[in-house]
């Protein structure tokens, strides 16, 4: 966090001050380590074993937050008998298609009071096809939805049902015990408990714990199960929706956040609606009720509002109730549309022209050689960035033009090159972590001809628009009929002559949402309708732009107000700063505890109130309970915090929505030395694979000869002198200076073993690249002992490429492309690969140097081990759990 | 105004330059135990007094590739990887060179009583140095065209339009601080002396020095002199109620060999591990006994050779 976050920090540094302890686990002593009271070095991959171990000591010893557990989460639920769990399977859960790798959901249900085995509408839809979901990235309707389950689970609030949510995940981690964590992660027994003591010691009603992570604990093959560990362990501790607890993202970039709200994502649309697809939702009550999920409690009951007033601001005037608001205009998805899968496209010239917004992917992303030999087969690429970064100039200094790969001369992409305006040069909002808008005024004036991209894509789509005008074609409609109309400022020549700057303000305005008669903007989405009288462009943000006030620019000081500072910005949704926030006071709706004391029911006012909005509506008691057959929002009972999700509750287990399993198990990477030590399952046995011959993975531990051909472990991250690929940092002279060259750092230990110099050259390799740098051999990292026996991590940062004032090779060259089955993110923080004195190969030789690499681990063909890896007879039992019918037609099995 | 203390010892160094109204002094408080290494003191500092480049080198000294305060580089952050106790699990220990001693005086900080066991095991301490702002600053005095002044804030600042580039002052700072930019060409200030100006361009303005301004961690404080020795003071103590036995300040006792710092640090370890001399004296101490002795020998010389001509007496 002081390496990637250091302002952040500042926190963190404060807490310590007044006398927090601070433990920083991670595979490398960093800056955060040097002020942590305690470093626990990690095996890079293994976090799920440790997080299950702490959950194994929670339960074991009972030190869970028993009343939150019983009333907020779903511990009590009992699941289907039909379940099997991965410490029974070998690793698989029950219901698992060997031949499409993905599950059925069917039998991980919770049982039914009823009818055993008859799912509920809202189930039925969600434990739909998995092999779809996993690649049209739409499982929990598209990564953004809580669970749906049938509102009335039969429960048992003694959590002694041998079924129980509660005994469940008890056997299930059973085994993480601190023995199996010191095999596992290599880290030692005493270090591991006090971990285990200080996390426990300090949940509860007088305090709480915060989980921080940064977004590399996501680039993993389990990277959405890593954060479900952390999301069990929360609960569990009575950790979520309370003022000091909850889990946070620290994002990578300046409102990530905000790009995920209102996204720069395939399959989702803003507000987390879904992207349509092709087949699933071919009208709009098909795609709204794919999202309300008729008969399920909350407040997605609503969304024919938000996915109507979304399509209003797409289209104005067009859009009408008797052309479903121009839903066919929509595009849809139709099958697999993400980043990697794009970049194989190109490969195979399937794509034409790419647009990168301040983006490096041929430094940036995994398999940068893949990245570049997409790009040099484009028509076209649209680059706005501040600098002439690699991804623009790849066509004549990329590593792949040394080697001969890419022919200058020859190579057909052409690149346009747009400067584009920074943060400081232009209004707007960022939204971070805590779900804050804030609103940035333009500092200066852009230099030359640099534009912000609401100039771009403004201008862009006035002149296609302009270019299609008076078109008889169906297709152009959507273009032709959006509402594209904004007003313009800045330099009044420009403004005049039709170049003017859109205001920012009023697409906030727009994004808020107003009432199309008057133009009076909304005060939140629940003035929304879904009768077209008012239209906003994204349904959570409704509220920032309240009484026609910029409420994403306030800065009211925070010695002037409350601790909770709401008017400092805005944040989603309603300004709420926790969500869930019914969570911090008990079943009655008194505070845990005064020390924690933060939105309560007042029983004079019949009212929710307390320091923050509170997230729960206003009037309901805390006696409520829903009267039977209701759904929606009427369904959600006073003791239901989690509005979102189906049965209010916090899921510790989650019967559908993941592709790859209700509950975290530990994996290995798709790439590590070691054998599962818990399953014969290896790896994640869902994950997203492209097997092809330009993207091989190291092999399997298993394979003869892998152990010596890449023996080693390596991982990757930031320096906090550099940010991301560099775009920012290594074109600008001050902080170029700061970390001027690229470098692999190394144990003593292993520096001895390969007979590595402190500041010589080394280079590193894999099946898919060599790369070289400096060496510095530092004590920060030590070999680990894990299943007995050493091993060493090398740890490099990624800044570096051909550009800029200072280069250095690419570490992300270094990466296969492997990806978590239900976002679609790549593992690039874990790999395997082999460190060797001197620098690396150069020109054609280069590639033969990598294949002979590859050769010898028999890989070269991209025909490395079987995925899946549990013994037969589990397979054979984990398949009998599946759903009678047929799920998966031919089509929708995934490329291999 | 020459006082008792102006050459050596506690002195309020403003007044004692002239200033009838000076306002408090002000200093930095730099403390190393919150330092997390960031460099963003660094970046402010060159943005905000348009320092250019220092090199583009990768020095392998941890993460330090600043090297060392210079013309080029006012504000620099150390970067001591401190060796652990015990090598890893089943690894024999990489053989280390044991420290040798040369003989070098201990004065300063008082040494550390902590046991070695009892100390953290690898530890990785990082520090921003910079310009002192002595209270009594030698390359002030030595200063032959008066570009080098006393601010009314009681800091050092030099004037780099009126500096003749002699370099008197290099030679005389007792922590190698001021020195003569040699680089990049072009650059209108090559040979010309430079350092921390404390931003005193900021100061006459109400605003803190960009450093501190920048510094996430508060890390490095801003304020008067006076309230800072008090806060620092309260830290170390704080600090040794909570075992960081180690923790001592650096440059706070008006009694050291330069009366004092106006930016001074509080260290995790002895001022020779972070690169500081451990004994500083301002180079222009002796000074007065030095002209003491020549307006001596001046007078016995003058006196000699009267006594000469008495001689000739006819």
């Amino acid at each position: 966090m002081a390496e990637a976050h250091p302002v952040g920090f500042q926190w963190v540094v404060e807490a310590k001050k007044r006398g927090a302890r601070i433990i920083h686990v991670d595979p490398r002593f960093t800056r955060t380590s040097a002020l942590a009271h305690q470093h626990v070095p990690i095996r890079v991959g293994s976090d799920i074993a440790f997080l299950g171990g702490i959950i194994n000591y929670v339960l074991q010893n009972e030190l869970d937050f028993r009343e939150y557990v019983v009333n907020y989460t779903n511990a009590a639920n009992i699941v289907s008998e039909d379940f099997q769990d991965a410490d029974d399977l070998d690793g698989l859960f029950s219901g698992f298609d060997t031949e499409t790798r993905t599950y059925d959901p069917t039998s991980w249900q919770f049982a039914q009071e009823d009818d055993q085995g008859d799912l509920g509408p809202a189930q039925a839809d969600d434990a739909g096809d998995s092999a779809e979901q996993r690649n049209t990235a739409s499982g929990l309707q598209n990564e953004a939805h809580g669970m749906q389950v049938g509102s009335r689970p039969p429960r048992d609030e003694t959590l002694q049902h041998p079924r129980c949510v509660y005994q469940v995940l008890k056997r299930h981690y059973a085994r993480y015990t601190p023995e199996v964590v010191e095999q596992v992660c290599g880290v030692s027994q005493e270090d591991f408990l006090e971990v285990c003591r200080a996390w426990t010691e300090n949940s509860g009603r007088e305090r709480t714990t915060a989980l921080v992570y940064s977004v590399g604990w996501t680039q993993h093959s389990v990277g959405v199960q890593y954060i479900r560990a952390g999301a069990i362990l929360q609960l569990l501790t009575g950790n979520v929706g309370r003022p000091g607890g909850g889990i946070m993202a620290l994002r990578g970039h300046a409102s990530i956040q905000g790009s995920t709200d209102i996204p720069t994502l395939f399959n989702i649309l803003p507000g987390y609606l879904p992207m349509p697809n092709a087949e699933k939702h071919q009208t709009l009550t098909e795609w709204i009720d794919a999202v309300r999920n008729p008969g399920s409690k909350g407040f997605w009951a609503n969304a024919g509002a938000y996915g109507i007033n979304l399509l209003k601001a797409y289209w104005g005037d067009a859009a009408t109730p008797d052309n479903d608001f121009c839903f066919d205009y929509m595009p849809r998805i139709t099958g697999d549309h993400g980043t990697y899968r794009t970049v194989l496209d190109m490969i195979d010239g399937k794509v034409k022209g790419y647009f990168l917004l301040g983006q490096n992917p041929a430094v940036g992303s995994a398999h940068g050689r893949a990245q570049r030999l997409g790009m040099a087969n484009l028509d076209w690429v649209v680059v706005r960035d501040l600098f002439e970064i690699e991804s623009a100039t790849f066509w004549k200094d990329s590593p792949e033009v040394a080697t001969g790969e890419i022919v200058p001369e020859e190579c057909r992409t052409e690149v346009f090159l747009f400067p584009a305006a920074s943060h400081v040069e232009k209004e707007g909002t960022f939204t971070q972590t805590q779900r804050m808008l804030q609103w940035r005024e333009k500092a200066v004036e852009p230099p030359g001809d640099a534009r912000s991209e609401l100039w771009f894509f403004y201008h862009l789509g006035r002149m296609l628009r302009e270019r299609l005008a008076g078109s008889e074609d169906e297709r152009d409609r959507p273009l032709l009929d959006l509402a594209w109309d904004y007003p313009m400022h800045g330099d009044p020549e420009q403004v005049s002559s039709g170049w003017g700057e859109p205001s920012a303000e009023a697409v906030l305005k727009e994004i808020n949402g107003y009432e199309v008669a008057t133009g009076r903007p909304l005060s939140g989405f629940l003035e929304m309708k879904d009768d077209g009288s008012t239209l906003g462009g994204c349904w959570i943000y409704s509220g920032v732009y309240a009484d026609g006030v910029n409420q994403a620019a306030r800065r009211k000081s925070r010695h002037d107000q409350s601790f909770v500072a709401s008017e400092w910005g805005w944040a989603w949704p309603m300004n709420r700063r926790i969500l869930y926030n019914r969570a911090s006071a008990d079943p009655e709706g008194r505070p845990w505890s005064e020390r924690k004391a933060y939105v309560w029911w007042d029983e004079d006012k019949q009212e929710w109130t307390g320091d923050d909005v509170p997230d729960f509506e206003k009037t309901k008691p805390p006696s409520y309970r829903a009267p039977e057959g209701s759904d929606g929002v009427a369904a959600i009972e006073g003791v239901d915090p989690f509005i979102m999700q189906g049965d209010g509750k916090g899921a510790l287990y989650a019967p559908q929505g993941l592709i790859d399993g209700p509950l975290p198990t530990h994996y290995e990477p798709v790439e590590s030395p070691f054998r599962n030590l818990l399953h014969g399952q290896q790896a994640n046995p869902t994950r997203k694979e492209y097997r092809r011959a330009d993207n091989p993975m190291n092999p399997d531990p298993r394979s003869p000869g892998a152990a010596e051909v890449f023996p080693f472990v390596f991982t990757t991250s930031r320096l906090t002198e550099h940010h991301t690929a560099g775009g920012m940092s290594r074109y600008v002279e001050h902080l170029a200076e700061l970390q001027p060259e690229m470098f692999v750092e190394v144990s003593p230990e292993l520096a001895a073993e390969r007979g590595l110099e402190h500041m010589g050259w080394c280079h590193v390799i894999t099946a898919r690249s060599a790369i070289e740098g400096r060496v510095l051999v530092t004590e920060r990292l030590r070999p680990l002992r894990v299943e007995g026996r050493t091993v060493h991590q090398v740890w490099m940062p990624y800044h570096w490429g051909q550009g800029g004032l200072v280069a250095g090779d690419s570490a992300n060259d270094l990466f296969g492309i492997s990806l978590d089955p239900n976002v679609l993110i790549q593992e690039s923080k874990v790999g395997t690969c082999d460190v060797r004195p001197g620098r690396r190969p150069t020109g054609p030789a280069l590639r033969e140097y990598v294949e002979g690499y590859a050769r010898r681990a028999g890989v070269l063909d991209g025909s490395e081990g079987p995925v899946v890896t549990a013994s037969a007879a589990a397979q054979r039992e984990s398949a009998a759990a599946q759903d009678g019918d047929d799920q998966h037609a031919p089509h929708q099995r995934e490329d291999q | 105004m020459i006082g008792r203390n102006s050459l050596f010892g506690p002195l309020d160094p403003a007044p004692d330059a002239g200033y009838a109204d000076a306002p408090p002094r002000k200093g930095f408080f730099t403390d190393t135990s919150v330092c997390i290494g960031c460099k963003a003191c660094e970046v402010a500092c060159k943005e905000w007094n348009d320092v250019p480049e220092n090199l583009f080198q990768m020095l392998g000294t941890s993460y330090d590739n600043s090297h060392s305060l210079n013309a080029n580089q006012w504000r620099h952050v150390a970067f001591i990887e401190r060796p652990g106790r015990a090598p890893a699990p089943d690894q024999p220990a990489v053989p280390t060179t044991p420290p040798v001693d040369i003989g070098m005086p201990t004065v300063g900080a008082p040494p550390s009583d902590v046991p070695d066991e009892a100390k953290p095991d690898f530890q990785w301490l990082m520090s921003s140095d910079v310009c002192k702002h002595c209270t009594h600053a030698a390359c002030l005095d030595v200063c032959p065209t008066g570009s080098l002044f006393r601010s009314e804030f009681g800091t050092v600042v030099v004037q780099d339009d009126i500096c003749n580039g002699c370099g008197y002052c290099v030679a005389a700072c007792p922590y190698g601080v001021i020195d003569r930019r040699k680089g990049p060409d072009g650059d209108p200030r090559v040979g010309i002396a430079q350092k921390c100006t404390l931003c005193y361009d900021r100061l006459t303005d109400n605003q803190r020095p960009a450093c501190a301004q920048a510094c996430p961690t508060e890390s490095i404080q801003f304020g008067d002199v006076e309230e800072l020795r008090e806060r620092a003071s309260a830290r170390v103590a704080t600090l040794h109620e909570q075992g960081v036995m180690d923790a001592r300040l650096y440059g706070n006792d008006p009694e050291d060999g330069v009366g004092g710092t106006g930016a001074f640090f509080l260290l995790l370890d002895e001022p020779e591990v972070y690169g500081l001399p451990p004994d500083p004296v301002v180079t222009t101490k002796d000074l007065p006994r030095m002209y003491q002795r020549a307006a001596m020998a001046a007078a016995a010389m003058l006196a000699g050779a009267a006594v000469s001509f008495v001689r000739r007496k006819p």
